[in-house]
C-alpha cells in the first residue's frame, strides 16, 4: 500500500516535469510540423545556465526564469536564422536540430566538464511531508503546484486570448491562416522561442532531482517524443495528459515489471501509432 | 575527432623542452609512445578526462622521461563505445607505432579490442572491469592495475557481513555486465559469511528516476549499489529525499562514490560507506604527490580513473627501467609488465597475478563531512586482495564467469 502511495505521488511530480518538457515541443510540432531534436538539448542547456546561476547564489525561481528567458533568444534566433530557412522540408530540418543537439552537446562538455552537476534543493523546500509514515518530498509536490499553473497560464493563453487564436489557426491551417492576414512567420519565432524557454525552465527544476551532466538531452528527448505522439502533436490537453500517462507508466512500470522499463514506454505509444496515429488528442491534419 | 598531436602536445604541460629542442637532439632516441584510448565526447567523457588528468599528472611529475627515455603521449578519443576503441586502437598502433596502449575505459571497448591487441602483440593497460579478459579468457598482452568489477565487492560482502553484522540485504545496480559482476561479488561473499542477497534491482542505464526502484527496496539491513559515471548522484538524492538513507545504510562500489564524484554530491552521501581500490585520502608518498599535482593542475580531487593511469604510468616506468633498449620488444614489455611489482603508488603496493589482475589493497571508506568538503575516510584496509578473494583459484576459474543470475540467488523474496 506504502508502495503505491509513494508511486502515485512520484508520478505526478515525474508528470509534472514532462509536461513542462513536452508542452513546448508539442506547439512547436504542432505549429511548424518541426520534429524539434534539439529539444531534449534546450532542457539540458537550460538546466546548466540554471546551476551556473544558482553556484552565484542567485534566488532558485529567479534562476529557471531567467534560464527559460536566455533559451527563448538562443531559441529565437536559431528559429529566425536558420529553421526559417528550411521551412516544409522535413528531412533538412531532423538534420539541423540533430546536428544542433550534437554541438550543444559537446559545447556543454567543454564548458561544465563531465561531471555531474546536481544542485541543492532550495532551502525553503527542503525536506519531505511525512503523512502516515510515508515521505513526500516537498519540492516534488512544488513541481507538480508549478507545473498546474504553467498548464492553466498556457491553457488560458492558448483557448483565450486573441494570440492563442492565431496559434490555434496556425496549427489547423497555416496558410489560410496567412490569407487571413496572421503572420504565422511571426508566431513561429515566438512559439519557438516560447518552446525553448519552457524546456529550459523545466531542466532548471529538474535539476535538483534529476541532476544536469552530458547525455541527459537524448534521456529527455525521448520522453518529449512518447508523451506528444501520445497526446497529439499541437494540443496542450493532449501533453498534459500524455505527460501523467507516462508519469504512471514509468513509476508503476518499473516497480511492477522491472525488467520491461522500456516495453512498458514505448509499447503504447506504438498501439497509439497503430490505432490514432494523431495520437489521444490530435486533430487529424489533411 | 582524429587524434590530435598537437591537443596532445599541448596537454603536455612540460614539453617546452621536447618541441624547443632542435631536431638532431630529438633522433637521438626515438621516444617511447604511450597512446591512451579515452573517452572525451559523451556521456563517458568525465572518467575520460580524468583518465588522461591521471597520466599527464604522472608524466608532468617525470619530465616526460621515464628512466631516461623520453615519452610521448598519443591521446585518442574513442567516442565510448566499441567500433571507435576499435578504429583509434587500429590508429594508433599501425599509424603511430605506439610501444603500449592505455585505456580504453569501458568494459565494452576493451571486449571489442583484446584481441587486436594479441594479434598485434601490443601491451595494453586498461582500467575497464570486464572480469574474464583476466579470467578465463587471460590475454597475455594485457594488464589492469585497478581491479575486476568484483574485485573490491568481495571486501564490501565480507565487511558487511563480519564488521556491520548485517544479515538482509538489497542490491541495486545498472542492468549491464559491470553491474550483474559487482553485485555478484558482493552476494557470493556476503551470503558465504551468513548474510542473504533477499532483493536485487536492476534499472537501465538510462534512468531519469530512481524512486520506483528505491520503493521496492523492502525490509532489509542495507543495500549496496554499484551505480556508475552520474547515476549514483541521482540515486543517493533520491534515496535521500525519500527518507530511506535515515533507516537503511547505504553501501557502495568504487564507481558509486569515486573520490573525484564527490564536488557533485551533497548531504545525502554522508555516511555512505564504499569499497574502493584507490582513497584520495591514502597516504602514501606516491599518492600525496599525486594529489597535489592534481589538485595544482586541473583543482580537482583525483579518484579511479585518474589514480588508475597514473599507476600504469608507474608500472611502464619500471618496465623501462628493468628492460633498458629491449623494451621495444612489445612481447618482452607485455611479459616485464605482469612482473612489475611496486611498492609505492598511490593505492599502495601493486603486483600482478599470473593473468594480469592487480593484487592490491582494497579501502573500506566512510564518507564524512571535513571542514566544509566530503571526503571518503579510509576506516578499514584490506591488503593484497586478488581478483580470487580467498577462494581457491582452479574452483574460481571453473565456476561460471560472474553475471546477473550467478551465482544464483536463492534467498531472493
Amino acid at each position: 500500500m506504502n508502495l503505491w502511495l509513494t508511486l502515485a505521488v512520484n508520478s505526478i511530480a515525474l508528470g509534472g516535469l514532462l509536461f513542462l518538457l513536452s508542452a513546448g515541443f508539442s506547439l512547436i510540432f504542432g505549429l511548424m510540423r518541426i520534429p524539434n531534436l534539439m529539444h531534449g538539448s534546450f532542457f539540458m542547456l537550460g538546466a546548466y545556465f540554471g546551476v551556473t546561476f544558482l553556484s552565484r547564489g542567485m534566488n532558485f525561481w529567479l534562476a529557471a526564469l531567467l534560464s527559460g528567458a536566455a533559451m527563448a533568444v538562443i531559441g529565437g534566433v536559431i528559429e529566425r536564422f536558420l529553421l526559417r530557412r528550411l521551412e516544409g522540408q522535413v528531412l533538412p530540418q531532423v538534420l539541423l536540430t540533430l546536428g544542433f543537439a550534437f554541438i550543444i552537446g559537446d559545447i556543454s562538455l567543454m564548458v561544465w566538464t563531465g561531471d555531474p552537476w546536481q544542485p541543492a534543493t532550495p532551502a525553503h523546500l527542503q525536506g519531505a511531508l511525512q503523512v502516515a509514515g510515508l515521505f513526500f518530498p516537498i519540492f516534488r509536490l512544488v513541481m507538480v503546484g508549478v507545473a498546474v499553473v504553467i498548464a492553466i497560464a498556457l491553457w488560458l493563453m492558448v483557448d483565450w486570448t486573441r494570440l492563442g487564436a492565431m496559434i490555434r489557426a496556425g496549427v489547423d491551417d497555416a496558410p489560410i491562416a496567412r490569407v487571413v492576414g496572421i503572420k504565422v512567420s511571426q508566431l513561429f519565432t515566438l512559439v519557438f522561442a516560447l518552446g525553448a524557454a519552457l524546456a529550459a525552465f523545466a531542466g532548471v527544476i529538474g535539476a535538483p532531482y534529476l541532476s544536469v551532466y552530458p547525455g541527459l538531452d537524448f534521456e529527455m528527448l525521448p520522453l518529449a517524443l512518447i508523451v506528444v505522439i501520445l497526446g497529439g502533436s499541437g494540443s496542450l490537453l493532449g501533453a498534459l495528459v500524455g505527460s501523467f500517462l507516462i508519469g504512471f507508466l514509468y513509476n508503476f512500470g518499473q516497480a511492477m515489471f522491472p525488467d520491461l522499463a522500456y516495453v512498458i514506454l514505448f509499447l503504447p505509444m506504438l498501439l497509439v501509432l497503430v490505432l490514432r496515429p494523431q495520437g489521444l488528442f490530435g486533430r487529424v491534419v489533411s | 575527432m582524429v587524434v590530435k598531436r598537437r591537443t596532445i602536445l599541448k596537454g603536455m604541460l612540460g614539453t617546452t623542452a621536447l618541441i624547443a629542442a632542435p631536431a638532431v637532439l630529438r633522433a637521438q632516441a626515438a621516444p617511447f609512445k604511450i597512446g591512451l584510448l579515452t573517452v572525451k565526447t559523451g556521456p563517458l567523457a568525465q572518467g575520460g578526462i580524468q583518465m588522461e588528468q591521471g597520466i599527464a599528472t604522472f608524466l608532468k611529475e617525470k619530465n616526460n622521461t621515464l628512466s631516461g627515455r623520453k615519452v610521448e603521449l598519443l591521446v585518442a578519443d574513442t567516442g565510448g563505445n566499441p567500433a571507435g576503441a576499435k578504429t583509434k586502437a587500429q590508429e594508433v598502433v599501425e599509424r603511430d607505432n605506439v610501444n603500449v596502449i592505455l585505456g580504453p575505459l569501458a568494459a565494452f571497448e576493451l571486449l571489442a579490442i583484446t584481441d587486436y591487441v594479441r594479434d598485434k602483440q601490443t601491451p595494453l593497460i586498461s582500467l575497464a572491469a570486464a572480469e574474464d579478459v583476466t579470467q578465463r579468457k587471460a590475454n597475455p598482452f594485457v594488464i589492469r592495475p585497478s581491479a575486476t568489477s568484483a574485485q573490491t565487492c568481495h571486501a564490501m560482502g565480507d565487511y558487511a557481513a563480519k564488521d556491520l553484522k548485517f544479515k538482509r540485504a538489497a542490491t541495486i545496480s545498472e542492468d549491464f555486465a559491470f553491474g550483474y559482476e559487482q553485485m555478484a561479488g558482493f552476494q557470493r561473499v556476503f551470503e558465504d559469511n551468513g548474510g542473504k542477497v533477499v532483493k536485487k534491482l536492476w534499472p537501465p542505464l538510462v534512468t531519469p528516476d530512481y524512486t520506483p526502484y528505491i520503493a521496492q527496496l523492502g525490509n532489509v539491513d542495507c543495500v549496496f549499489n554499484g551505480f556508475a559515471g552520474s547515476n549514483p548522484v541521482k540515486f543517493m538524492r533520491a534515496y535521500a529525499d525519500l527518507g530511506v538513507k535515515t533507516k537503511i545504510p547505504l553501501l557502495a562500489g568504487w564507481t558509486a562514490m569515486d573520490d573525484a564524484l564527490l564536488r557533485s554530491l551533497g548531504d545525502e552521501a554522508v555516511g555512505v560507506l564504499s569499497a574502493a581500490w584507490y582513497s584520495a585520502d591514502f597516504e602514501s608518498e606516491s599518492n600525496k604527490r599525486f594529489v597535489a599535482g592534481m589538485q595544482k593542475d586541473y583543482n580537482v580531487l583525483p579518484g579511479g580513473y585518474s589514480a588508475g593511469m597514473y599507476i600504469a604510468g608507474q608500472c611502464v616506468e619500471a618496465a623501462i627501467a628493468k628492460l633498458g633498449d629491449k623494451v621495444n620488444d612489445r612481447k618482452a614489455l607485455a611479459d616485464e609488465l605482469h612482473s612489475v611489482s611496486l611498492t609505492d603508488t598511490p593505492r599502495g603496493p601493486v603486483k600482478f597475478d599470473k593473468y594480469g589482475n592487480v593484487v592490491g589493497d582494497v579501502f573500506i571508506r566512510k564518507c564524512e563531512r571535513k571542514g566544509g568538503k566530503l571526503v571518503n575516510t579510509v576506516i578499514k584496509r584490506y591488503p593484497n586482495v586478488g581478483q580470487f578473494w580467498t577462494y581457491d583459484e582452479k574452483a574460481f576459474l571453473a565456476a561460471p564467469v560472474y553475471a546477473r543470475d550467478q551465482p544464483p540467488a536463492k534467498n531472493l523474496e
